[in-house]
């Protein structure tokens, strides 16, 4: 997967969700990449915010606490 | 099947609330109040003689051969523009009648050709066969007096002559063109005997005509008629069938001799087009039988090779043996599929299914993930389903209606008939787009408020609108407070009122005066029924699915939903957009719009179906960009889409393309995504296909075989064979038992059978034992989630934007005589109107820098160029250039970029920052050539 596209979708989620406070964000965030993203996505840019990215909002950061116990087992 | 005529009934219905019984030559007969006595007849069986009277037109009363008697009545009122009246008492026959309609049908013979010369001897001449019908052989007056008799034919246009020898000037074609188009081309020019029908003192091909062929379906006699059936002749048998271009869905009957098609006739039993049609429709259908159609499978081990042709089985078997073997090399979820929204919703179906039960995966996505995927995901957030809320009928009761994003006339034009019919009734209009679309001024229809916004700007517009709404009172209390969520109307409330929602802080950006934009949003929200239409001109947009729960937010706080007359509806720009959506094509949903996380739907399909089901989403088609050139995914087969062309980043993509291991594409031609290709299955035609498609409107329409398959095989048999072949078997004796599993697994289409579609003609969905006959308008009583949620909405500014090195923004759009990537237009005469994209840009941006209207100029933005010639145009602002994506040469993907709606990865076609310079050569970019995957 290209890792910057997965970036620039995340963050893009988390930039319309603005209106909300963080954590709420967070959610919204997490729950829209495991309706939406393939198990593998998901994986990929928990393993990108793992390797310490620096490029990921810090709703993305958050939601991805959530959304790395979404990932099924290989 | 036999030759079959809509019944003419002579005037259109009155839907009167009281009903009046009259008797015609001794028959009774009950009507509605304000019924013309010539309608009544005709509801009694009696045929009364008539030239310039139809139903599809007001009466006109001209042509004084549909005199009556009445009882109790002097003379002999014309009967189409007599009403009914209790009581009444009408013959249609008598000795002075018939001598009354023999002398006016002699004086029209006197200047019309016999009908062995001139007149066509195919038949097609009502005045003939009137003369027929009442033994009229010879004219008291000879035929040797003043007469049109020399006058040449106009056969400018490429699809039908006027010949002007055999008109009787009774007026329908002008008609027609006035009351059904909407155009209003058409004129008489002259008085008494040297009246002529005109089109504006031109050719018909220099005029403002487009084509639509209406005044060719009223003319009674042969003056107007399709080139075909003057080279064909009359056609002897009938198939009633549907549109294969835009998402209105028109109904035709489809007229044949022997077995080639005559003319295409727009049927009047249709629910989507009541008898109209536009120029792509009724005319441009040749492409079906072009000889660029490719009707043998063939196949390549590189795509730098050159096509081999092979048998289906061999083609069927290089599939397969490819595809297991870069599973077996690379997992399951390295290959998919993309249906196609031109299939029908079987051939859909079946591929879907192909993907999920054969492939093993969920990486299945359709052409709608490029156009109207936020509508699915917007409308299902808020009303809880992806569907517009009203049949097209609606916009009868409209009393404002505002358009959005959407260029109807051209996208849409049978629609936008409709639209602008009631438009000159008096209901008003507000346009919110950046160009000044032909609705915003055409003839007798005036918008009365035409918000011209920046792209990109959609969502601070609409929360402005709702801002306005919200604070000044205008929201629909009663509606909210029954129909709708508290809290989430509560948080969004507070939300929409802040100031940075007003029109005064939101214009800077959009560049929409705040006044203006009140305006509009006090008309909207107190004009009486108001109806939200839209385009991809919301959806493809980074907030394309913000924008499209800010429309419904709006609509349901003024209480504009669930009554005719009002709602959020999308227009669709393929025939099937909605069709292939609700088949279960999206990577994380089955049909029916059901998440395949949720067990217990995924437990009916592993039923039906008889195998395990993946419960995880699968990849999206950018995602599936990514992924190949990433080497994870390395096999794809996609179902009639060109996507090399119509998705953004051409290079991008080719790159993507040229990666894969395999490539399946199933087509009618060579498109530019087969240049990549490794495998090209020969696809079918909608004059092959059988099956169904489902509009804009949710209406399902048949689609019935004119012809068999070219190649002896319908796109849904091969998809079973690949899928058979892989392991899992598919089989259906034919497409009304894929309709039926459909049905089976669809709750929503649980009604529908192809028994059903044929008894009733079509069907809007849900169709299910709580609305068996269909449902024309939704969230009636209350919505699919059962309250409507509220959503907020913050404007997010794209991050494609104008900068110094890319200092004008380009949105692109569609023309009337084309259609998407223009593989079926291009070959058809319709590249006549529009034989190349241009570049509208306009004359103070022109000018600045050194572009002259018609010369070449180069088209850049940071993902590509190209070229194509300028027209200077104010219908866009100053900073905004504009083009269309139909021809390949041109090529405007090549300069659309990557970015995308943050929910559902829709392109941002609508915002591309491009840079615009004179260009020296006359030399088009043509589409993308093949690419080294490592550059």
């Amino acid at each position: 997967m290209t890792l910057d596209a997965l970036v620039r979708m995340a963050n893009q989620i988390a930039a319309n969700q603005v209106h909300l406070p963080p954590d709420e964000a967070a959610s919204r965030v997490a729950d829209h990449v495991r309706l939406f993203w393939t198990p593998g996505m998901r994986q990929e840019l928990v393993d990108h915010a793992d390797a310490g990215a620096d490029d990921l909002d810090p709703v993305v950061t958050e939601a991805l606490e959530q959304v790395r116990t979404t990932i099924p087992a290989p | 099947m036999t030759l079959l005529h809509d019944p003419d009934l002579g005037t259109p219905a009155k839907p009167g609330e009281s009903s009046v019984n009259v008797v015609v030559d001794g028959v009774e007969v009950t009507v509605p109040a304000g019924t013309s006595v010539m309608r009544a007849a005709a509801l009694a069986g009696v045929d009364v003689p008539k030239l310039c009277a139809t139903d599809s037109l007001d009466a006109f009363g001209s042509c004084r051969l549909c005199l009556v008697e009445v009882d109790g009545r002097p003379g002999t009122p014309a009967s189409c523009t007599t009403p009914v009246a209790p009581g009444m008492s009408v013959a249609t026959q008598s000795p002075k009648l018939q001598k009354l309609r023999r002398g006016v049908m002699e004086l029209y013979l006197s200047d019309h050709p016999h009908e062995e010369s001139g007149c066509r001897p195919n038949g097609g001449c009502e005045l003939h066969d009137l003369a027929d019908s009442v033994g009229l052989t010879d004219v008291r007056y000879g035929f040797s007096g003043a007469n049109h008799q020399t006058s040449t034919t106009d056969a400018s246009n490429p699809y039908f002559a006027f010949d002007p020898t055999t008109c009787i000037v009774c007026s329908r074609c002008v008609r027609a063109c006035d009351e059904i188009q909407g155009t209003l081309a058409l004129t008489v020019e002259g008085r008494g005997f040297e009246s002529v029908i005109s089109a504006g003192g031109l050719p018909f091909m220099e005029s403002e005509c487009v084509s639509c062929g209406a005044c060719v379906q009223a003319c009674p006699t042969t003056a107007l008629q399709e080139k075909t059936f003057i080279e064909f002749g009359m056609p002897d048998r009938t198939v009633k069938t549907t549109c294969a271009y835009c998402g209105v869905g028109c109904s035709f009957n489809a007229e044949l001799r022997g077995d080639e098609v005559v003319r295409m006739v727009p049927s009047k039993e249709g629910g989507a087009n009541e008898g109209h049609s536009c120029v792509k429709g009724r005319f441009a259908w040749g492409y079906a039988t072009h000889r660029d159609r490719v009707t043998t499978p063939m196949v390549r081990d590189s795509f730098r090779d050159e096509w081999r042709e092979v048998s289906w089985e061999e083609a069927i078997g290089f599939t397969v043996d490819r595809l297991r073997a870069i599973q077996s090399e690379s997992g399951p979820d390295s290959i998919g599929g993309i249906t196609s929204s031109r299939c029908t919703n079987e051939e859909v179906f079946v591929v879907q299914k192909m993907v999920r039960a054969a492939f093993g995966n969920n990486n299945v996505d359709t052409c709608a993930r490029v156009c109207h995927s936020p509508t699915g995901y917007g409308l299902k957030q808020t009303f809880g389903t992806s569907a517009g809320t009203q049949d097209f009928a609606s916009v009868d009761q409209s009393d404002v209606m505002i358009v959005i994003g959407a260029n109807p006339t051209d996208g849409h034009p049978v629609f936008a008939s409709r639209m602008k019919r009631r438009l000159r009734e008096g209901a008003q209009l507000i346009v919110v787009d950046p160009r000044r679309i032909d609705l915003v001024r055409t003839p007798h229809v005036e918008a009365a408020h035409h918000l011209q916004l920046l792209p990109g700007t959609n969502v601070a517009v609409v929360n402005a609108i709702a801002h306005v709404v919200v604070t000044e009172g205008l929201v629909d209390r009663d509606f909210v407070a029954e129909r709708c969520e508290a809290d989430s109307f509560a948080q969004w409330e507070a939300f929409i009122a802040r100031p940075e929602n007003s029109p005064e802080a939101t214009e800077a950006a959009s560049g929409v005066p705040a006044a203006e934009l009140r305006a509009a949003a006090r008309l909207y929200a107190t004009a009486g029924n108001a109806a939200i239409y839209y385009g991809l001109g919301v959806t493809e947009h980074s907030q394309g699915s913000t924008m499209v729960m800010g429309m419904a937010n709006l609509a349901m706080a003024t209480g504009n939903i669930g009554r005719d007359g009002v709602g959020v509806n999308p227009l669709r720009g393929q025939n099937n957009v909605q069709g292939s959506c609700d088949m279960g094509s999206f990577p994380h949903e089955f049909s029916g719009y059901r998440h395949v996380s949720d067990n217990a739907v995924r437990e009916l399909f592993e039923t039906v179906w008889g195998t395990a089901l993946e419960s995880e989403p699968g990849l999206r088609i950018p995602n599936m960009f990514d992924a190949s050139l990433a080497g994870i995914f390395r096999g794809l087969f996609i179902q009639g889409e060109d996507i090399a062309q119509s998705d953004p980043n051409t290079k991008h993509v080719v790159a993507a393309l040229s990666a894969l291991d395999l490539l399946v594409v199933q087509d009618l031609f060579l498109n530019e995504t087969a240049k990549y290709a490794h495998v090209f299955l020969p696809g079918t035609s909608f004059l092959e296909k059988d099956g169904t498609f489902t509009n804009a409107e949710r209406r399902i329409n048949r689609v019935r075989p004119v012809m068999d398959p070219v190649h002896g095989k319908h796109e849904w048999q091969v998809a079973c064979e690949i899928a058979t072949a892989m392991g899992y078997p598919m089989d259906y004796d034919d497409a009304s038992q894929i309709m039926d599993e459909i049905a089976q697994v669809t709750p929503t289409f649980a009604g529908v059978s192809f028994d059903h579609l044929d008894k009733v003609g079509s069907i809007q969905w849900p169709c299910n034992d709580a609305a068996p006959e269909g449902t024309p308008i939704m969230h009636v009583d209350g919505f699919v989630r059962g309250k409507g949620h509220f959503v907020e909405t913050p404007y997010v500014p794209t991050d494609e934007r104008a900068n110094r090195k890319f200092p004008l923004i380009l949105t692109t759009g569609r023309i009337l005589s084309q259609y998407n990537v223009g593989a079926q237009t291009r070959r058809t005469a319709n590249v006549e109107w529009h034989e190349e994209d241009v570049l509208e840009i306009h004359p103070h941006d022109a000018e600045e820098l050194g572009v002259a209207d018609g010369t070449w100029v180069a088209l850049a933005s940071r993902v590509g160029e190209t070229q194509m010639r300028a027209q200077i145009t104010d219908r866009v602002p100053q900073g905004v250039v504009y083009t269309t994506f139909h021809h390949p040469e041109s090529g405007a993907n090549i300069v659309t970029t990557e970015y995308s709606d943050w929910a559902t990865n829709c392109p941002e076609y609508k915002v591309t920052a491009v840079r615009v310079r004179p260009a020296s050569v006359s030399d088009p970019k043509g589409s993308a050539e093949p690419v080294d995957v490592t550059t």
